[in-house]
């Protein structure tokens, strides 16, 4: 037993570590980066696990069930809407005869601190069919992790782990137990459970389906869920850290109405049955998630006809607006919710307050190439620029004001050539060396084969800049042979400089790249100021 | 009166790149010397780039809720910039304390009139602390967040009298993060968490008559 101050991320890690995995991979991504981070760092130290950086979640998600495959125990990190890049391969992969075990940390983030949407990450679960569980704090990411594992393994599924912004950046302190070995290597032994021909697929679908009750009885002797009994037409259902708000909440509840039943659910699916005895002597229950409507969309769909009917409960929550239908829960609006008055504190300050939002670093080298951007679009009476994830998508504020689309990891290349086909030029895509071999590539292909007047402005700071400093998969000396290789014409290729001194020069070659009537790539190449910095801080300290 | 005094709420803020996590690490430090229960927010990905930050930093001699600190309830804003401070007013308890550093942070066009902000800190009793002179005389120019700590020690105490968390779990929080870095440091930051101490009980007039600026 020992006892760490960990981020709920690094709980995850260290719960996936001492459930004995062999590799890990995945995507770097707020607020799931600090998994992997960890892991690597751990790799570096004692020489395991495996755990590496991929190209995108999908090739992450493929590389861990090759590890599967193998008999190996894998973790697969990502943010919530990287789960839709590997989508494809998570749908199908419920569908395999899961002997090593693979679970998915994926982590949410309500609220949108980091992020394009705030998709919930238990739909997807859902819709794949596989056990989803979700801590409450750090020690449980931690436990809940290496049940995960167990779980995979007992029901040969894949079995997700959500995370919310609120836990994986939240240190708390965790205690660890006693690690597992890790498994042997050992290849599956019916190649059936892992081809899915659509004979095999719609057998093994049916057998997912028929072990849907097996899973919620596993999940009951797990003992995950926790419900506190009391008498009272009056409850309260929470999801993982929505218990804390709660908790926060209760001795005022509870000094209002007596002790209150309480059903606080840590893992999915739900035990319908439970739900129902919990439900039944209850006139009203406020539903606690954070992310969207997940439990409450149930009760409210299966349960309210009939149990609304006979005892004329009120389900209330993000549905009916008790509870705000976008961001995230906290303290304040949990209590509202469970009707109570605010808490009486100091007045907000009501002088001037300009918002201070997040900017490019001075000096940054994205500034310079949107500088050029900028002035070569306006010689144009009509153009459009289209921007993708990352830090410069900060260049989306005044006064750069720059990108005129910023959508999801790659879109800039594909919306760029779309929107040259459909008449719109020129069209000028902008997008970082790292998210271009995220999925940039592909439509890079697309637009070469049809030879789509555009230009591409890949951004090469040899680094993932917003995440913190990952390496890119690709060396910057590398990238542009890659643009060659699928077929970009070398005279419409050019590796510049993202320095102001070179800002003429940069102007005219892209001013003339704008007007051809082809596929262009402009690569401008400085390294990201804060890798710069560390890598000369870490040089000087050995 | 709270039903269990035995803790502290603390929101900590400034701008991205201003050391905001380093405050709530030698805290963290600090309260688990003490034997202190503790949770601790971060702020990670786009909000570091020269943003607001906000974090939570909560301890206690019982177990803690969550991660989070509700409106209305915490003890204290430490605030590494004058005008970060007053974004999170209605955090505070109706006898909550602000401790501030005095020195803006002007990365945005539309910066308010500092004396504005002086006077808005002045009429809600914060304590200004010009923290990095402070750092400097101390000689320890990076040690500007050691200063603000130092400060927000002298707010420590409990309604019993006790501090919560001592001068000497500080200075024993700073040993263990920093020594790593050399005797030096450690010795620096040593001034520099006295000093914050020292003008935080000189109040928040006194630190700002102070100046001669």
């Amino acid at each position: 037993m020992n006892e760490m101050m960990l981020l709920g991320d690094e709980a995850v890690a260290q719960g996936a570590i001492d459930g004995g995995i062999t590799s890990a991979y995945g995507y770097p991504g707020t607020p799931s980066t600090e998994i992997m981070e960890y892991l690597i760092q751990q790799r570096e130290v004692q020489g395991k696990p495996l755990a590496h950086w991929c190209s995108n979640e999908k090739t992450a998600y493929e590389e861990a069930l090759g590890a599967s495959l193998s008999g190996r125990r894998v973790l697969i990190t990502m943010k919530h809407v990287g789960l839709n890049v590997a989508a494809d391969a998570f749908m199908n992969s419920a569908l395999l005869d899961i002997k090593g075990g693979l679970v998915l940390a994926i982590a949410d983030d309500p609220g949108m601190h980091s992020s394009q949407n705030e998709q919930d990450s238990r739909h997807y679960a859902d819709m794949a069919r596989i056990p989803c569980l979700e801590p409450e704090n750090q020690q449980e990411a931690y436990e809940l992790t290496r049940l995960a594992f167990d779980l995979s393994e007992k029901l040969h599924v894949p079995v997700m782990v959500r995370l919310l912004t609120r836990l994986s950046h939240a240190r708390a302190s965790v205690k660890t137990r006693e690690k597992r070995s890790e498994n042997p290597m050992k290849k599956a032994d019916d190649r059936t459970g892992w081809m899915l021909l659509p004979a095999l697929a719609r057998r093994r679908w049916d057998s997912l389906i028929e072990r849907q009750p097996v899973m919620v009885q596993a999940l009951n002797e797990a003992a995950v869920n926790r419900l506190s009994s009391a008498k009272g037409a009056f409850g309260v259902i929470a999801a993982g850290i929505a218990g804390n708000y709660y908790e926060e909440n209760r001795p005022d509840v509870e000094n209002q109405r007596g002790k209150v039943p309480f059903l606080h659910v840590r893992a999915y699916p739900v035990d319908q049955e439970a739900l129902e005895r919990f439900l039944a002597p209850l006139t009203e229950v406020v539903v606690l998630e954070d992310g969207q409507p997940h439990i409450e969309k149930m009760l409210k769909g299966w349960l309210s006809r009939r149990l609304q009917e006979k005892t004329g409960i009120t389900i209330k929550g993000r549905m009916d607006g008790t509870l705000p239908a976008s961001g995230e829960l906290n303290p304040d609006n949990v209590r509202l919710a469970l009707g109570l008055s605010a808490r009486a504190g100091r007045e907000a300050y009501h002088g001037e307050l300009p918002p201070r939002p997040p900017q490019l670093c001075r000096g940054c080298p994205h500034e310079d190439t949107y500088q050029v951007i900028k002035e070569a679009a306006a010689a144009f009476g009509q153009s459009v620029i289209t921007s993708d994830i990352g830090c410069y998508a900060l260049g989306a504020l005044p006064p750069l004001a720059v990108p005129e689309s910023i959508v999801c990891m790659g879109a800039s290349v594909g919306m760029a050539k779309g929107a040259a086909e459909a008449g719109l030029k020129p069209a000028v895509g902008v997008i970082g060396d790292s998210t271009f071999l995220h999925s940039g590539i592909p439509a890079l292909v697309d637009a070469v084969s049809c030879g789509t007047p555009m230009t591409l402005v890949i951004l090469d700071n040899a680094t993932v800049a917003m995440t913190g400093g990952q390496p890119t998969m690709v060396p910057s000396s590398r990238l542009a042979k890659i643009v060659e290789g699928i077929g970009v014409e070398p005279d419409h290729l050019h590796v510049l400089e993202a320095h102001r001194r070179e800002h003429e020069t940069n102007k005219t070659i892209l001013l003339q790249e704008m007007k051809y009537e082809g596929v262009s790539v402009i690569i401008t190449v400085r390294e990201c100021l804060e890798t710069l910095r560390k890598r000369k801080k870490m040089g000087g300290a050995s | 009166m709270s039903q269990n005094p035995e803790k502290m709420d603390i929101i900590l803020c400034g701008v991205g790149g201003q050391g905001v996590l380093s405050l709530a690490a030698i805290l963290s430090r600090a309260a688990q010397i003490e034997g202190l229960h503790v949770r601790q927010s971060e702020v990670h990905g786009m909000a570091q780039r020269g943003g607001a930050v906000l974090a939570h930093f909560r301890m206690s001699a019982e177990t803690i809720p969550g991660d989070l600190i509700p409106r209305g309830g915490a003890d204290m804003i430490l605030s590494m910039e004058p005008l970060e401070a007053l974004r999170y007013t209605d955090y505070l308890k109706p006898e909550g304390v602000i401790v501030t550093s005095r020195e803006s942070f002007k990365n945005i066009t539309q910066y308010p009139e500092e004396e504005g902000i002086l006077k808005a800190l002045a009429d809600l009793d914060a304590k200004v602390v010009p923290a990095k002179e402070l750092a400097r005389k101390a000689g320890a120019p990076r040690g500007v967040n050691m200063v603000m700590v130092g400060a927000a020690s002298t707010q420590f105490f409990l309604p019993s009298g006790k501090s919560l968390l001592s001068g000497d779990s500080l200075q024993a929080a700073n040993q263990v993060l920093f020594a790593p870095k050399g005797e030096a440091v450690v010795t620096a930051n040593q001034q520099a968490l006295l000093a914050g101490a020292q003008a935080a009980d000189g109040g928040a007039e006194a630190s700002l008559g102070d100046q001669d600026d």
